[in-house]
């Protein structure tokens, strides 16, 4: 039950293993406005993600999650550092579904797999058996605005699977979702990781959610971000977040969490 | 229900029950799409613009009865009906008509050609938005009969002439509409885009263009209005025999004549096709754009 620990402060549990990286995070600082009157949002953040390997970066408002998966992204350049993602463009999921309203379901995977430079005569199949992963087999010719907020977010994942990279990128993509509907999600997200290789950064401030998904927890300490601690998850797959193990973890890593936004308020 | 039993997990957890679960999620959240029958249309769209133009037909009638003024200013409605009649069975209304409104779609149709480049230009290039845009702005609130005279003075009284002024109306009103539309776009859209791969010139043609659609939609419906009405000031001010018989010529020769009757039919068939072409072309469109992403549902 007891999990293995890393406390490395600055994360660098993997940094020896040079080539089996599937995101290499070294030393980023971000820091937004002028230079010399600019607030750090990250500073000196370092983690790497193994192929394959799902990990979830946890932290509380301001801790910059959102801003190193932008990074990771390629949507935003580091002050500082760098940042490889040797596989290729990673894959990005929103909170918001993003889906572009003027295309239907499949439409919308098909776009990506369009752009990826995929045939048009394979397009078809690939998106029908893309959403059949997601299962939803028959929201092919329903639009955006037809589906249920579950729905929005599985036909999302799939366009992001559609993209084919080895890194899926996700920012808080379940948390405007009832608590039913995202057990359901993170059923299907755990389902798919382990029918792939692909390697998932997913990011929450959800610390049930993290237990309940992660081989890893990372936490990002506030303003500015930095890895506090991680924690490997060694409870097996199948999960439930309801779980004993799961919210023995949680309650630990809660703690932690807690006591890096109490330490705001002392000063 | 919610079991904190470890040993069930695999049991009761297992991918089956949450299959199950997830259909019936599915079922429950579809969004139901529900198509209004064709007597609810007719009862909501058709009845009420028919109840005002009776109501318009019964008060012009009321006021003619009641003699409030002189019968040159303000004929029956019957002396109206009797000059469309006249037009209708000398066989000129439907030339007189068609002339404006071949020259109104011709013109339109070559403000978009110009409107829709420079509306991207304007939007995308720093450099060419702050120098165009004000103007751009600017020359929409320009009423455009004011560049009649300057129009006749260049070109003189020909077609050419109509086409200038209907020009300098719609094509400023064409372009702040792509302009407003792209501005408009969210930026998720914009990065969703990103991270799939379309940037440049594939982000402007896959995610750019049709998320600025509905506001471009609006400029053009704004660029018919402005078309219209410019070419009426145009043919209004400018008429000449040489140019043909048009309605704007057709109410100015009613004018000169003092024949009542035959100004307020021009009127209303000025009214009638600007309203006809919006209502045929404009709003089909716009409702389709709309409706296609969801946004009409609460226009019903």
């Amino acid at each position: 039950m007891a999990p293995a620990l890393t406390t490395d402060k600055t994360g660098a549990t993997a940094l020896a293993d040079r080539e089996s990286a599937a995101v290499r995070i070294e030393h980023v600082h971000k820091s937004f406005g002028r230079p010399g009157a600019s607030q750090p949002v990250l500073d000196d953040v370092s983690l790497e993600v193994r192929p394959g390997e799902f990990v979830c970066l946890l932290g509380a408002s301001g801790c910059g999650k959102s801003t190193l998966l932008n990074l990771v992204a390629g949507l935003d350049r580091p002050t500082a550092g760098s940042i490889e993602v040797p596989g290729g463009r990673p894959a990005l999921m929103f909170q918001e579904h993003a889906l572009f309203p003027w295309l239907t379901a499949g439409r919308n995977i098909e776009l990506a797999l369009r752009l990826r430079g995929v045939p048009r005569a394979e397009r078809r199949p690939e998106a029908e058996r893309l959403l059949e992963l997601v299962r939803l087999s028959g929201a092919y010719g329903k639009r955006v605005h037809e589906l249920s907020g579950g729905m929005r977010q599985r036909v999302a994942l799939a366009r992001a699977l559609a993209q084919d990279s080895q890194v899926l990128l996700m920012d808080e993509p379940f948390a405007a979702l009832d608590a039913i509907t995202r057990d359901v999600l993170h059923h299907e997200l755990t389902r798919i990781w382990s029918e792939t290789s692909l390697s998932v950064l997913f990011v929450t401030h959800n610390v049930r959610e993290a237990v309940r998904l992660a081989e890893r927890v990372v936490l990002l300490s506030s303003r500015p971000g930095r890895v506090a601690r991680q924690w490997a998850v060694d409870i097996p797959q199948p999960r439930r977040i309801e779980d004993a193990a799961v919210a023995d973890l949680s309650v630990e890593i809660t703690e932690e969490l807690r006591g890096e936004i109490r330490r705001h308020g002392q000063h | 229900m919610a079991s904190t039993e470890t040993g069930a997990r695999s049991a009761s957890g297992g991918p089956h029950d949450l299959a199950g679960l997830e259909a019936g999620l599915d079922a429950l959240d579809a969004v139901r799409i529900e198509r209004t029958p064709f007597g609810k249309v007719l009862l909501h769209k058709v009845l009420p613009p028919v109840t005002a133009v009776v109501l318009v037909l019964v008060v012009w009638k009321l006021l003619v009865v009641a003699e409030v003024t002189d019968d040159y200013k303000l004929p029956d409605p019957s002396a109206v009906w009797h000059s469309l009649r006249e037009l209708w069975l000398r066989g000129t209304l439907l030339d007189i008509v068609w002339t404006s409104v071949s020259r109104g779609l011709l013109g339109f149709v070559a403000a978009l050609a110009l409107g829709t480049p420079l509306g991207l230009l304007v939007a995308r290039v720093k450099f060419v938005r702050a120098a165009l845009g004000p103007v751009l702005s600017g020359l929409q609130s320009l009423p455009s009969v004011a560049w009649v005279p300057a129009a006749v003075i260049w070109l003189g009284i020909t077609d050419g002439a109509m086409y200038a002024v209907i020009l300098l109306g719609a094509v400023p009103s064409i372009a702040n509409g792509l302009v407003s539309g792209i501005d408009q776009v969210p930026p998720l859209y914009l990065r969703a885009g990103r991270t799939l791969g379309a940037t440049g010139l594939r982000g402007a043609r896959h995610v750019l263009l049709p998320a600025a659609l509905p506001g471009y939609i609006a400029g053009l419906k704004q660029g018919w209005a402005f078309s219209w009405r410019s070419l009426m000031a145009a043919e209004l001010i400018a008429s000449s025999p040489d140019l043909g018989l048009g309605l704007g010529q057709y109410l100015e020769n009613a004018r000169t004549d003092s024949d009542m009757p035959g100004v307020l039919l021009g009127i209303i068939l000025i009214l009638f096709v600007g309203i006809a072409i919006d209502l045929a072309v404009f709003s089909p469109l716009e409702r389709r754009v709309l409706r296609t992403r969801g946004l009409a549902a609460a226009a019903r």
